[in-house]
């Protein structure tokens, strides 16, 4: 009665934890941390890779994991705006959001966050405005009009040179 | 300002922890035991009749749990979507609002009209299971353009419409307008497109229905700015199930900006549905989803004109506005283009005479409701396009011409029905000036010549109202609700604290604004209290967040509920210390017998209110627990000035914002760092209004501007940062003093951008938005004038 779907294996690393799964070979990685890891602070946003909500990180890149296949992910190392902090140990550019209103309603803010430790791992902590609002392209936010998000970004690059 | 935590301090946001470490809880979020996820088959064709429905082989498909369609919703008498506020015609007949059942019956009416529901074991199954749909559509022409839905002979949307006009409704005095205008020296006339946007909060809307069998319980999980109006349209007209029975949740929620407020279809048929299948039902829109059938916002075509005498002085304004209402009328769809828009049409002049128009029309497009400023951003556009243009035919400094129209003593009753009741528009002007440095404009516009570049400098001094507003008055205009906010303040034995409210919470911060209150005025750490809402089991009832009203209204109702817990404190500290109720002083967290070192911290207070050691039941209820309903006695009129100064280039068309600056008068502040968030966020958006974005229907109704990839949402690159000041004059209408700030942004943007780049370009032909082809035709135009 119910067709059998081919439902191929996928083994990787997740914020520093060994996960495997059997999924529908069309499982986005965004779905697979989302749905079968329960690790929602990763958003979906579009369906146009243009948002940024679902930001993660595959061998240390920053990826939009809706536009990801999780099976391409086999092997890889995923780091996810779970993985990046403890609750007693806030990621600098965590802390940085926090303590210069870089966030409203909180749904893009996993994104930018993780897009924003891949800018300083890019361009290096002393980043200008300029730079920042042209490397914060591919985020969308709604809420702060990006003035404090870029305020929020150049303090937490200047932060993680003190990690 | 009591304490590093309270009124007045810029407290970081108690709510960001869990967001910064991806712990929120929106509602794609939450996930029920056993649920099943539903696509919705929506209409290909802008207005079709169904002739056929054929649902058959996707009952059958692999993991399907029910196809649901129109005949269901029938079948089980589950009544449509509502629209709640009556507008009546200038005949006083009623307005003419056509069925909008949540599933389409007989009819389809836009692209993206619900037509069926699958629901299946797995999303992709779901979606799968729909394509085996099959649909025999009978199409009919579709009018997407408003002149044309109105022409003789256009295709009928509702029956009940046959012109395809809801209403035709009018405010002000037409006989004293006529007459400022015969003695007017000048006129200037415009032709103003409001252009239509989709509001595109990030998180798209989502819905997890629920049915506990054994308790008769619903359950819905949602999106929603306003929880306790979606369970009360669930219950009262749309008939789920009666309110005792249903509990909604609008958990975190990712921004709204009015698209949030109202009662969809999706949200409707996945809490119907969960009974139905005998099983949680889940939906989350995907983003072309939100863009074909969330509510979007303005879309106007207005010819206004504005009279003046040989002074430049304003002697009368008269508009003429047609409002796209869409395909079917959303909740609160009615009031935008009128009640919300024609009010506001005196901005901050003084202005004797006005006369307004607004014919509301159906159209084959998704249904147009309150998007962030909701009708006030539209009347702004209004009035500051004819005064930047009035100054420039007239031959003044826009400024001054403002400055010349001021109104200048409060109250101030305009004639089309706002009592203002304080302002300081000079000052807000004058603070606007010097922080622009606007005496060495003409410097910098020289400089920008020099690299053959045109700078242009553009005013809007807006004014809107907010709070909305008190409930008999609202009532009388046609409203069905009331518009008040409630509270409650729970303290516990050992003196911490809850507040419910009902207020909701996207993205303005209230779980620390609202716990910044009561530290303020308690006296205790703001750490010790929680702000509670968003659930219809928790909170009483509410009436939600919109129209900048939490500040004014929900924490009027607080501020309200606290007055009754400090008296209560008061008696039950009387009887603690042994002493005289009146004697009994309250200051910085202590109730203290005056005249003496007798005092009890208010923890102590509260332990001695639950133990009830020291009064008998007949003396005093034990307990420390109060409420407050709070209906606010006029609207707020927050005010303000914002500069923008554009630097264009044109031989590309690129226009780059050089310098924004934003003085406004928001009366109180509890937040300084929140309220400037609020106002960046909103001239982002009123930005992206001006410069970036437009939705465009194609002539058979197609939403050709349905992704991010085909709609322009402002990005960092696209704006600069900004310079943001305050002036203050309390409001007078709450115990506060405060005017709210959730919108102000977004009506003031608008024309300040167009007004610059008017004022650079030379001439006023130009649309929002004003994209770089647009900016770069215009310049060419002139070019081609300048030549002639």
């Amino acid at each position: 009665m119910v067709e059998e779907r081919f439902m191929p294996n996928v083994s990787m690393t997740v914020n520093g934890v060994a996960v495997s799964a059997n999924v529908d070979s069309r499982t986005l990685l965004a779905q697979f941390v989302r749905d079968n890891l329960h690790l929602t602070g990763t958003h979906i946003g579009c369906d146009t890779s243009q948002c940024g909500a679902c930001v993660v990180h595959v061998d240390g890149r920053a990826v939009k994991s809706c536009t990801t296949l999780a099976v391409s992910c086999e092997g890889a190392s995923v780091t996810t705006i779970e993985g990046i902090g403890t609750p007693d140990h806030l990621h600098p550019m965590q802390a940085a959001f926090r303590e210069n209103h870089g966030l409203q309603c909180g749904f893009c803010t996993p994104g930018m966050i993780m897009s924003a430790i891949d800018i300083v791992n890019r361009k290096g902590n002393s980043l200008d405005e300029h730079t920042i609002r042209e490397e914060l392209e591919g985020n969308i936010c709604r809420c702060t009009g990006y003035h404090n998000i870029v305020k929020a970004v150049s303090a937490g690059a200047q932060a993680m040179s003190g990690k | 300002m009591s304490s590093a935590t309270g009124i007045g301090a810029s407290v970081l946001r108690k709510e960001d922890f869990r967001f910064i470490t991806g712990k929120g809880q929106y509602t794609d979020d939450i996930n029920r035991q056993g649920q099943a996820y539903a696509y919705f088959l929506r209409s290909p064709h802008a207005h079709a009749t169904i002739k056929k429905l054929d649902i058959s082989a996707a009952k059958k498909a692999a993991g399907v749990v029910g196809v649901l369609t129109g005949d269901d919703l029938a079948a089980d008498k589950v009544g449509g979507l509502i629209c709640g506020w009556m507008i009546h015609n200038k005949d006083g007949s009623p307005m003419k609002a056509g069925a909008h059942p949540a599933l389409a019956q007989g009819k389809v009416r836009y692209v993206g009209d619900h037509v069926a529901v699958v629901i299946a074991d797995t999303y992709s199954q779901a979606k799968d299971a729909a394509d085996l749909i099959v649909v025999e559509y009978g199409v009919l022409p579709a009018v997407v353009d408003m002149n044309d839905a109105v022409k003789k002979g256009a295709t009928v949307i509702h029956d009940v419409a046959s012109d395809n006009r809801v209403y035709d409704w009018h405010l002000g005095d037409k006989a004293a307008t006529e007459a400022a205008f015969k003695k007017a020296k000048h006129i200037t006339k415009l032709d103003l497109v409001n252009n239509r946007l989709i509001p595109n909060a990030m998180e798209p809307r989502a819905a997890v229905g629920d049915y506990d069998s054994g308790q008769e319980q619903f359950t819905l999980y949602t999106t929603s700015q306003n929880p306790h109006v979606a369970r009360l349209v669930l219950s009262a007209f749309i008939g789920i199930a009666p309110e005792h029975k249903l509990r909604v949740i609008a958990p975190d929620v990712g921004g709204g900006f009015g698209s949030k407020i109202f009662i969809y279809a999706e949200e409707t048929v996945c809490v119907w549905a969960a009974k139905k299948v005998g099983r949680p039902v889940k939906w989350t829109a995907d983003r072309t989803e939100a863009f074909l059938s969330d509510a979007h916002g303005r879309d106007h075509l207005t010819h206004a004109e504005m009279a003046m005498d040989d002074k430049g002085k304003i002697l009368g304004l008269r508009v003429h506005t047609k409002a796209n209402l869409g395909a079917y009328l959303s909740t609160f769809s009615s009031c935008v283009p009128t009640y919300l828009y024609a009010p506001l049409l005196s901005g901050q002049y003084d202005i004797p005479a006005i006369y307004a128009e607004v014919d509301g029309i159906y159209t084959n497009t998704a249904p147009v409701d309150a998007y962030r400023g909701a009708g006030r951003p539209e009347a702004t556009f209004v009035v500051e396009r004819l005064m930047e243009v009035a100054a420039r035919e007239l031959g003044m400094d826009p400024a001054q011409f403002r400055r010349k129209n001021f109104i200048r003593s409060f109250p101030h009753q305009t004639p089309v029905i706002m009592a203002y009741d304080t302002g300081d528009y000079v000052a807000s002007l004058d603070k606007a000036l010097e922080m622009a440095d606007y005496k060495n404009f003409g410097k910098r516009k020289k400089e920008s010549a020099k690299h053959g570049k045109l700078r242009g400098i553009g005013f809007s001094a807006y004014i809107e109202a907010c709070g909305i507003a008190p409930s008999a008055a609202v009532g009388s205009l046609g409203a069905g609700v009331g518009l008040w906010e409630s509270a409650e303040v729970r303290v516990n034995p050992i003196g911490t604290i809850e507040v419910l409210t009902g207020s909701h919470s996207h993205g303005q911060g209230h779980e620390t604004t609202f716990a910044q209150l009561v530290s303020d005025r308690l006296g205790v750490d703001i750490n010790s209290v929680a702000i509670v809402h968003g659930d219809t089991d928790k909170v009483q009832f509410g009436m939600g967040t919109y129209g900048s009203r939490s500040g004014a209204v929900g924490m009027s109702a607080i501020s309200k509920a606290l007055d009754k817990v400090i008296a209560k404190g008061k008696k039950v500290a009387a009887y603690a210390l042994e002493a005289a109720e009146k004697d009994i002083e309250f200051k910085d967290g202590r109730f203290s017998v005056a005249g003496t070192d007798k005092s009890l911290a208010f923890g102590e207070v509260a332990l001695q209110a639950y133990i009830a050691h020291k009064f008998t039941g007949a003396e005093l209820e034990p307990g420390l627990k109060e409420g407050a309903f709070y209906d606010p006695t006029n609207f707020t009129f927050p005010s303000g000035v914002h500069i923008c100064e554009v630097e264009i280039d044109p031989d590309t068309g690129v226009t780059k914002i050089e310098r924004w600056t934003a003085v406004d008068d928001f009366g109180t502040i509890i937040n300084p760092m929140i309220v400037e968030g609020q106002v960046h966020g909103g001239i982002a958006q009123g930005v992206g209004q001006a410069m970036f974005e437009g939705a465009h229907y194609d002539k058979n109704g197609q939403l050709v501007t349905a992704s991010f990839m085909d709609y322009t949402m402002p990005r960092a690159d696209d704006l600069p940062s900004f310079e943001i000041g305050t002036t203050t004059t309390p409001c007078t209408s709450n115990p506060l003093g405060i005017k709210g700030c959730g919108e102000a942004g977004a009506i003031a943007a608008p024309p300040a951008v167009i007004n610059a780049i008017t004022d650079a370009i030379g001439h006023e032909n130009i649309a929002m938005p004003a994209t770089p082809q647009a900016v770069w035709l215009a310049c060419q135009a002139s070019r081609k004038m300048a030549a002639e």
